[in-house]
C-alpha cells in the first residue's frame, strides 16, 4: 500500500503511473521556515499526498546529552526551537530541579516567567510576519520585526544573546536583572499597545487574509487529541491544553490571565488564538513587571550536579505547544537517557490528515498556522 | 497617419528635402521604433526604481540609497548586471520556444504603445478603432507566458504558466467590459475622439455612477491581467519559487522583468486616457481663472502625472494585499466583476441614450 | 483520580500487571504480548479515559529496551506511564497507532532509533535518518561511530 520512498533527483516530470504529478518542497524554500522536506502528490492542483522527509538538521541532541553533565546539556537545548529558547531552557531546568527537589527563590520564579512571556511575544510576532508573508503580504513582516527588535534588545542588554539567550540555568537564573530592565520593558508594553491595532487593521480584518484561512486545514477536536497535538494547534479545536493553567508552574498559579480557546477549528482560529495570545501574555507581563521581589537570583546548589537514581518529567508551555523533557538517571553527573517531546513532532503529523484535497496554497496556509519549526521536529 | 508636434514636422521637412517620400517614411519608422526602444527601457528603469522606493516607504525601510544620490541610478546597477549574467539555457527545454518567449512578451508591450498619446498633437499612429486594437493586442501576452512555462521544463514553471493562462483570459473579459463603458459614453473606438470628448470633464466625473464602476472594475481587472499582487500566483514567490520565469537568467530575464513593468505602464496609461481624460487639463465648470492656471501646465505633464498616479496605486495593492488563491481569483472573476460589468454596461448605454450624464 | 484509585482500577483490568509508586506518576509494567489490548481498554474505558498519548519513547538498558508510554486524560487530567520490556536481541511490540494516532511518527522513530519492530505499523520506514541508513541503531547504548562522535 505504502511504496518505497526514493529522494527525487531531479525536477523533470514524474508521475506515480496514476497521472499525478509528485513535486518535492523544499528542503530549502521561502516558505518552509528551515529545513522542511516536503513530497507533495499533486492532480492539477488539488493535493492528494503530502509527505514529510524530515532529518535535514537533526543533530541528535538526545544521544549527545548522554556524555553531557546537568549544567552543560542546557546549552545546547535552546537550539532546538530557537524562536522559543528561554522556555526550552526553563523545562530542562524545572526538569532537574524536581529531580533534585530545590526550592527557587521568588524573584528567580518572576524573573523566568517574565523572560519566558516575552519570548512567547516575540516568537508570536516573527510568526505573524512570516505567515503574512507566505501569503503574500510582505509589509507586515516588517511591522513585526520592529516590535520583535525591541524585545531582542532587551534580552541583549539583561542575558547576553539575542537568540539562544542560555539565561535560566537549574537553580534560578545566570545573573540578576539589569537595572534597565523594567524600564525598558515598560516601554515596550507601551509601544506594543499602540501598535496592535495596526495588526487587526491591516491583517485580521483583510477580507483576502480571511478568505485564505477560513475552514483550511479543519481540525476536529477528536483529531486534535488523537494526533498528540497542543498549544494554539489544539485550542484553536476547542481542546482545552494550556500547561500553565492545568499543570501550573513557577508562579502561573497566583497569575490572573485567560486560556485563549476558540471552537472554528480552521486555520483563522488558529490566528486568532495567537493573537489573543499575545495580548495575554502582555498581561501577565504587566501584572509582574513592578512586583519583582527582592532576594536572591539563584538556590545554592553544589557546582557539579548529580540526580539520584530514577525518572523525572516535566512539562511547560512554549510558543508552539507542550515541551516535555525526561530525564531518567541512573545516579551519575549525566543523565542516563533524555527525551525531548517536542510539539512541532506531533503537530506536523497531523498536515498529511487535513490537507489532503486543498490546493497549493491552502498548504501554504495550514503550515503557517500549525507554526512548525524544524529544528525543533528533528532535535 | 502621423500627428507630430512642430519639432516633429521639422525633422520631416528636412528629411523630404534631402530623399525621396519612400526613404523618408522608412526613416521616419526607423526614429520612431528607436524612439519606443528607448522609451521601453527609460520607463522600464524608472519603474523598477520607483517601485523599489515605494515599497521601501511603506515598509518603514529606505529602499536603495547606495548607487547615486538617494539611490537613483540603481536601475543602471541592475541592468548591467543582468546584461553580463550567463544566461543559462536548461537542458531539456525547447531551445526556440525558450529563447523566444521573452521577445514576444516584449514586442506585445512594444505594439501596445503606438496608439497611446503622450501629449496634446503627440500620438503615433491615430487609428480609428484604438480601444479595439489595444484589447487585441494585449490578449497576445498570455503566448508569451504560456511559452516560457511549457518551455522551460519545469514542473513549477509550468503550473505557474497554466494558472497565469487562465487568469489572463479570464480577466481580459471584465477589461473589455469595463472599456467598452466609456466606449459607449463616447461614441468613437478611436483614442483621440475619446481625450476630446473629455475636453469639459474628465469621464470619470461626467459619467457619475457607472463610470465609476467601470473605473474599479477596470483597475481590478488590469492588477490581474499584468500578473500583479493580490493576483501574482504566476510568480508566488513562497509558494513556487518565481513560476513561469524560473529558468530564466541574464538578459532573458531583463526582459519579462522589464516587459511586466512597461505592461503596468500601459494599462496605466489607458486608464488616465480612458477615464481621467488623457492629457486633458483638470478644469472645473466655468472657474475661467483656475482652467486658464491648469492650461499654463503642458499636457505631458497631465499625462504622466496621471499615470504614474494609477501606477502608484496599483503598486500600493501590492505592498498591502496578500495573495488570492485561483479558485477564489477565478471566482472574483466569474461570479462577481464579469456579472457587475454587464450590468454595468447597461446601466452606462440607458444613460447614454437617455443623456444622462454631464 | 488518585495514584491509589488508578492502582486498583488497572490491576481490576489486568491483573498481571506490576506497579511501581515511587516516581511522581504510577508506573505499570506489562508484557508486550499484552500490551495492544491493555492499550485499547485503557483508552475505551470510561472512568478512566486515557485518550492523549503524550511521549513514547524507548530506554536501552544494556541488557534489555523498555518502551516507555505516557498517557493522559483530558476529561480527568490524570497521567500514568507504562513500561514494556523488550528483548534486546528481537524487540517487538504491537503498535498503538491505530488507537493513538500521534503514534504513528513516534514509533517510526524508536524504531529507526533503537530498531524496535512494531507490529501491523501502517508505514514503519526511516524517519529522521536518511534514506538508505546503512548501519546499526544510533541510540543504543553500543553505537559506535568513531569520526562523527565527539565524546566530552
Amino acid at each position: 500500500m505504502y511504496r518505497q520512498t526514493e529522494i527525487i533527483k531531479d525536477d523533470s516530470l514524474t508521475t506515480d503511473g496514476r497521472g499525478d504529478l509528485v513535486i518535492n518542497v523544499g528542503p530549502q524554500h521561502p516558505a518552509t521556515h528551515g529545513v522542511l522536506h516536503l513530497v507533495i502528490t499533486l492532480n492539477g492542483e488539488t493535493i492528494k499526498k503530502v509527505e514529510p522527509h524530515l532529518g535535514y538538521i537533526h543533530r541528535s541532541i538526545e544521544k549527545m546529552c548522554e556524555s553531557l553533565t546537568y549544567r552543560q546539556f542546557i546549552y545546547v537545548t535552546s537550539r532546538m526551537d530557537y524562536l522559543s529558547a528561554h522556555i526550552n531552557n526553563h523545562a530542562c531546568a524545572l526538569c532537574v530541579e524536581k529531580g533534585l527537589q530545590l526550592e527557587i527563590p521568588p524573584r528567580a520564579q518572576v524573573i523566568r516567567v517574565l523572560m519566558d512571556e516575552l519570548t512567547r511575544i516575540a516568537s508570536h510576532e516573527l510568526w505573524w510576519g512570516a505567515m503574512a508573508m507566505d501569503l503574500g503580504a510582505f509589509t507586515p513582516f516588517f511591522h513585526a520585526f520592529r516590535e520583535r527588535e525591541t524585545i531582542n534588545d532587551i534580552m541583549e542588554e539583561t542575558c547576553g544573546a539575542r537568540l539562544t539567550m542560555n539565561y535560566i540555568v537549574p537553580g534560578g537564573v545566570m545573573y540578576d536583572i539589569h537595572p534597565n530592565f523594567q524600564k525598558r520593558v515598560k516601554d515596550f508594553i507601551q509601544l506594543y499597545k499602540r501598535k496592535i491595532h495596526e495588526y487587526d487593521e491591516l491583517v485580521t480584518g483583510n477580507i483576502i487574509f480571511q478568505n485564505r484561512m477560513k475552514n483550511v486545514g479543519v481540525i476536529s477536536a477528536e483529531d486534535a487529541i488523537s494526533w498528540g497535538c497542543t498549544g494554539p494547534v489544539a485550542r484553536g479545536s476547542g481542546v482545552s491544553s494550556d500547561i500553565r493553567k492545568l499543570y501550573p508552574y513557577e508562579v502561573y498559579n497566583k497569575l490572573d490571565f485567560d486560556e485563549v480557546l476558540e471552537t472554528g477549528c480552521d486555520s483563522f482560529a488558529r490566528y486568532l488564538i495567537r493573537i489573543r495570545e499575545m495580548n495575554e501574555s502582555i498581561k501577565i507581563i504587566e501584572q509582574l513587571i513592578d512586583n519583582i521581589p527582592g532576594g536572591d537570583f539563584q538556590a545554592k546548589t553544589k557546582n557539579v550536579l548529580k540526580l539520584p537514581k530514577g525518572e523525572f518529567y516535566s512539562r511547560v508551555e512554549t510558543a508552539r505547544g507542550e515541551l516535555g523533557v525526561y530525564i531518567v538517571s541512573e545516579g551519575g553527573t549525566t543523565p542516563y537517557r533524555i527525551k525531548f517531546r517536542s510539539p512541532g513532532f506531533s503537530n506536523l503529523s497531523i498536515l498529511d490528515h487535513i490537507i489532503r484535497g486543498g490546493k497549493i496554497g491552502d498548504l501554504v496556509a495550514a503550515m503557517g498556522t500549525l507554526d512548525l519549526v524544524i529544528p525543533d521536529i528533528d532535535r | 497617419m502621423w500627428n507630430f508636434n512642430h519639432i516633429a514636422s521639422e525633422i520631416h521637412e528636412w528629411l523630404n528635402s534631402i530623399f525621396n517620400p519612400t526613404w523618408t517614411l522608412i526613416i521616419e519608422m526607423v526614429i520612431a521604433g528607436v524612439a519606443v526602444i528607448g522609451l521601453f527601457a527609460a520607463l522600464g528603469l524608472v519603474l523598477v526604481i520607483m517601485e523599489r522606493k515605494v515599497s521601501a516607504w511603506m515598509q518603514i525601510r529606505l529602499g536603495p540609497n547606495r548607487v547615486g544620490p538617494k539611490g537613483m541610478l540603481q536601475s543602471l546597477a541592475d541592468t548591467l548586471k543582468l546584461i553580463v549574467k550567463e544566461g543559462l539555457t536548461p537542458d531539456g527545454a525547447d531551445k526556440l520556444l525558450f529563447n523566444l518567449a521573452p521577445f514576444i512578451a516584449m514586442i506585445v508591450a512594444m505594439l501596445l504603445m503606438a496608439p497611446i498619446a503622450f501629449a496634446r498633437d503627440f500620438q503615433m499612429w491615430d487609428l480609428n478603432i484604438g480601444v479595439l486594437y489595444i484589447s487585441a493586442i494585449s490578449s497576445m501576452s498570455v503566448i508569451g507566458i504560456l511559452m516560457a512555462g511549457w518551455a522551460s521544463n519545469n514542473k513549477y514553471s509550468l503550473l505557474g504558466a497554466m494558472r497565469s493562462g487562465a487568469q489572463i483570459v479570464s480577466y481580459e473579459l471584465s477589461a473589455g467590459l469595463s472599456v467598452l463603458a466609456i466606449v459607449v459614453l463616447t461614441g468613437s473606438l478611436s483614442l483621440s475622439d475619446i481625450i476630446q470628448s473629455q475636453a469639459n470633464g474628465w469621464w470619470i466625473f461626467k459619467g457619475h455612477i457607472p463610470a465609476i464602476i467601470a473605473f474599479v472594475t477596470f483597475i481590478i481587472a488590469v492588477t490581474a491581467e499584468t500578473n500583479r499582487a493580490p493576483f501574482d500566483l504566476a510568480e508566488a514567490e513562497s509558494e513556487l519559487t518565481a513560476g513561469f520565469h524560473t529558468e530564466y537568467s541574464g538578459m532573458k530575464f531583463a526582459l519579462f522583468f522589464l516587459a511586466e513593468y512597461v505592461n503596468v505602464f500601459i494599462v496605466c496609461a489607458i486608464g488616465a486616457t480612458l477615464f481621467l481624460g488623457g492629457w486633458m487639463p483638470f478644469h472645473i465648470g466655468n472657474w475661467q481663472s483656475f482652467n486658464h492656471v491648469m492650461d499654463y501646465i503642458p499636457s505631458s505633464i497631465w499625462f504622466f502625472g496621471k499615470t504614474f498616479f494609477l501606477i502608484f496605486v496599483i503598486m500600493w495593492f501590492r505592498w498591502t494585499f496578500p495573495r488570492l488563491r485561483i479558485d477564489q481569483l477565478l471566482n472574483l472573476e466569474w461570479k462577481y466583476l464579469l456579472p457587475i460589468s454587464m450590468i454595468n454596461l447597461l446601466l452606462v448605454t440607458l444613460i447614454a441614450i437617455l443623456g444622462w450624464h454631464f | 483520580m488518585s495514584k491509589e484509585e488508578l492502582k486498583v482500577k488497572i490491576s481490576g483490568l489486568l491483573p498481571i500487571a506490576t506497579f511501581d509508586e515511587s516516581g511522581e506518576w504510577l508506573n505499570i509494567n506489562v508484557e508486550p504480548s499484552e500490551w495492544l489490548s491493555f492499550a485499547k481498554q485503557l483508552h475505551s474505558n470510561e472512568t478512566l479515559f486515557f485518550d492523549y498519548l503524550f511521549c513514547l519513547t524507548c530506554i536501552d538498558w544494556k541488557t534489555h529496551l523498555t518502551m516507555v508510554y505516557h498517557l493522559s486524560s483530558t476529561k480527568f487530567r490524570h497521567n500514568i506511564v507504562i513500561k514494556s520490556k523488550l528483548d534486546r536481541n528481537k524487540p517487538e511490540i504491537e503498535t498503538v497507532s491505530f488507537i493513538w494516532r500521534t503514534a504513528e511518527f513516534h514509533e517510526r522513530e524508536v524504531y529507526e532509533m533503537f530498531g524496535v519492530n512494531f507490529l501491523n505499523h501502517p508505514d514503519l520506514r526511516l524517519l529522521i535518518l536518511p534514506d538508505g541508513w546503512e548501519g546499526k541503531n544510533p541510540m543504543r547504548k553500543d553505537f559506535e561511530d568513531p569520526i562523527n562522535m565527539v565524546r566530552l
